[in-house]
């Protein structure tokens, strides 16, 4: 306790609360806080010799991302260094180069053996001038075994109306949004200065994806969509606030070049089992669309706010863990005046490349409590997920005072 | 006699502030701010949240900010035009704010109303006649 209170931002020593004890595990499993500093932390990163790299979404004393090493062996980071001089989310490492992205391009760091980042003022510039219109402008990267990295270009709407949100404004056909954003790009990871271009588009019809990983059971990409926003409030003769609040899915995807998942057009009802036309487009919450678009591999309810994905591939957790995904939902904001929902860890088993049981709570409790399930009162918002090389998982809060980093183990 | 004591202190706030009539609104500020509750739920609650406290780094808090206590023409014309990105302190909200010019003056008074004394917030009261004003003045956002 008075190791982390010395690490630690001082109110979680007076708060009492140590923020390990606070999250729910299943039996067998146990958290440790590796760090309360890291606010505004979404992904994560964690090189094979136990190196963590974490990118933050607000700078911290100038710098948007932290390396955090345990030099001492205490199980704790005791050397963290800053580097890079840009906000933004992505945080992947492959070989002997971690990549970074900002809102607008993505950046890649030459490591050494000891993962120490040798260039930390001259990154490679991969991919610039990406679109940032403020909503949605994340852009989370993971990479293949095959040297190309994925990104993600939210889309700036929500349904893609002429003025966004209004209440009667329609839907603009064909959605102009979705030639430079609302899907994944794909890019060579090794060569510099990319930008948009013909080539570029692997998967379309995507409102906004933070969570994504490359799956090496498949060899494919899975991504994890925030759905549609407001359904009861834009079309209240469609939908009440009940229904509004678990509609429409929160979708997990599994993508291939030319995937197109439907955004705007249409959204998936978990309910009803199937695509159903946008009211901006003509929908009146039953009818089907008129073409239909890649179904989703799991329908989660809605609003849930999927920020990480992880398919683990370790040894330490129990078998039916291997290969299955874990997500970090960050938690709801869309379902008021309903509760709302998240601010926990997720996890589904797969068998054969597909989900084989029903997903469950892994993880709980990140909110502190259920009077605090609220984006601006919850103590932390879990959002990057990452496998370390032991077989733990690490995940990140980028609440405002959260900044808490977590290692959750198996013990026998 | 405490609802005529209100609507006094409201009804001398706004003469302050105008050359118009001096009535905040119809029924007085309390009635205000029971029709400006319903027009939060309707229309703002969504994304501004039961309590006000706004969803982070998306949409803003309602609570004791510049926005919402300061200048009553800027705040009206939020309402009318909507808002998107926007540093409150060391926070940026990258939501997209929709205009509501289809509410009419009193809907936009009686909200305003409400939220400026709802959540811990206390200052005086919007008007329909003042949001007339500003509405008549106001240039929307170009689409």
């Amino acid at each position: 306790m008075i190791t982390r209170c010395l690490f630690g931002a001082a109110m979680f020593c007076i708060a009492g609360m140590p923020a390990a004890a606070q999250l729910k595990l299943p039996s067998g499993f146990k958290a440790t806080v590796l760090t309360t500093d890291m606010q505004h932390a979404r992904h994560i990163a964690v090189a094979p010799n136990g190196v963590i790299f974490v990118k933050l979404e607000r700078l911290k004393n100038g710098k948007g991302i932290y390396r955090l090493e345990d030099t001492n062996g205490d199980g704790k980071p005791d050397k963290v260094t800053g580097f890079g001089d840009y906000v933004g989310t992505g945080m992947y490492l492959k070989g002997d180069y971690l990549y970074a992205s900002s809102n607008t391009d993505v950046y890649r760091y030459r490591l050494d053996k000891n993962y120490n980042v040798l260039n930390p003022d001259k990154p490679e510039h991969i991919v610039r001038g990406l679109l940032d219109r403020g909503e949605h402008n994340s852009k989370s990267i993971v990479l293949d075994n095959d040297g190309n990295l994925y990104v993600n270009i939210g889309a700036y709407s929500n349904a893609c109306q002429v003025s966004d949100r209004q209440k009667g404004s329609p839907g603009r056909m064909p959605c102009p949004i979705l030639d430079s954003a609302g899907g994944i790009w794909e890019f060579k990871a090794g060569v510099p200065d990319q930008t948009y271009g013909d080539d570029h588009r692997y998967a379309t019809g995507l409102r906004n994806v933070v969570g994504l990983d490359w799956n090496t059971a498949t060899n494919t990409l899975f991504v994890m969509q925030h759905g549609r926003d407001q359904l009861s409030d834009l079309f209240p003769q469609y939908w009440d606030s009940k229904q509004s609040a678990v509609l429409p899915a929160e979708c997990m995807y599994e993508l291939h070049k030319g995937s197109n998942c439907g955004w705007p057009y249409i959204f998936y009802d978990q309910i009803q089992h199937k695509q159903i036309e946008s009211p901006e487009y003509g929908g009146d919450g039953k009818k089907g669309p008129s073409r239909q678009y890649q179904d989703p591999v799991i329908a989660f309810p809605g609003h849930l706010a999927p920020d990480g994905l992880l398919f683990y591939t370790g040894n330490q957790f129990p078998a039916k863990y291997k290969n299955g995904a874990f997500i970090a939902f960050h938690g709801s904001w869309n379902r008021a005046p309903q509760p709302q929902e998240g601010y926990y860890v997720v996890f589904v088993p797969f068998s054969n490349g597909k989900p084989s049981g029903n997903w469950e709570v892994f993880a709980n409790n990140f909110a502190g409590g259920p009077d605090k399930m609220q984006p601006g009162s919850a103590e932390h918002r879990p959002c990057g997920l990452a496998q370390g090389p032991d077989g733990s998982i690490y995940v990140t809060d980028d609440q405002r005072n959260g900044g808490t980093i977590w290692k959750i183990s198996y013990h026998k | 006699m405490k609802i005529n004591a209100i609507a006094l202190i409201a009804a001398v706030g706004s003469m302050a502030m105008t050359s118009g009539p001096v009535m905040p609104a119809q029924g007085g500020i309390r009635a205000s701010i029971t029709r400006g509750k319903q027009v939060y739920l309707e229309q703002c609650l969504a994304c501004h949240q039961a309590d006000a406290s706004g969803v982070p780094n998306m949409n803003p808090p309602l609570i004791k900010t510049k926005y919402v206590l300061g200048d009553k023409v800027a705040l009206v014309k939020i309402v009318l035009n909507g808002m998107h990105g926007e540093k409150i302190g060391d926070d940026d909200y990258t939501g997209v704010m929709a205009p509501h010019p289809d509410l009419t003056d009193q809907q936009i008074a009686d909200v305003l109303t409400f939220v400026r004394n709802s959540f811990g917030n206390k200052a005086s009261a919007v008007t329909p006649a003042q949001v007339k004003t500003i509405r008549a003045t106001n240039k929307p956002p170009a689409q």
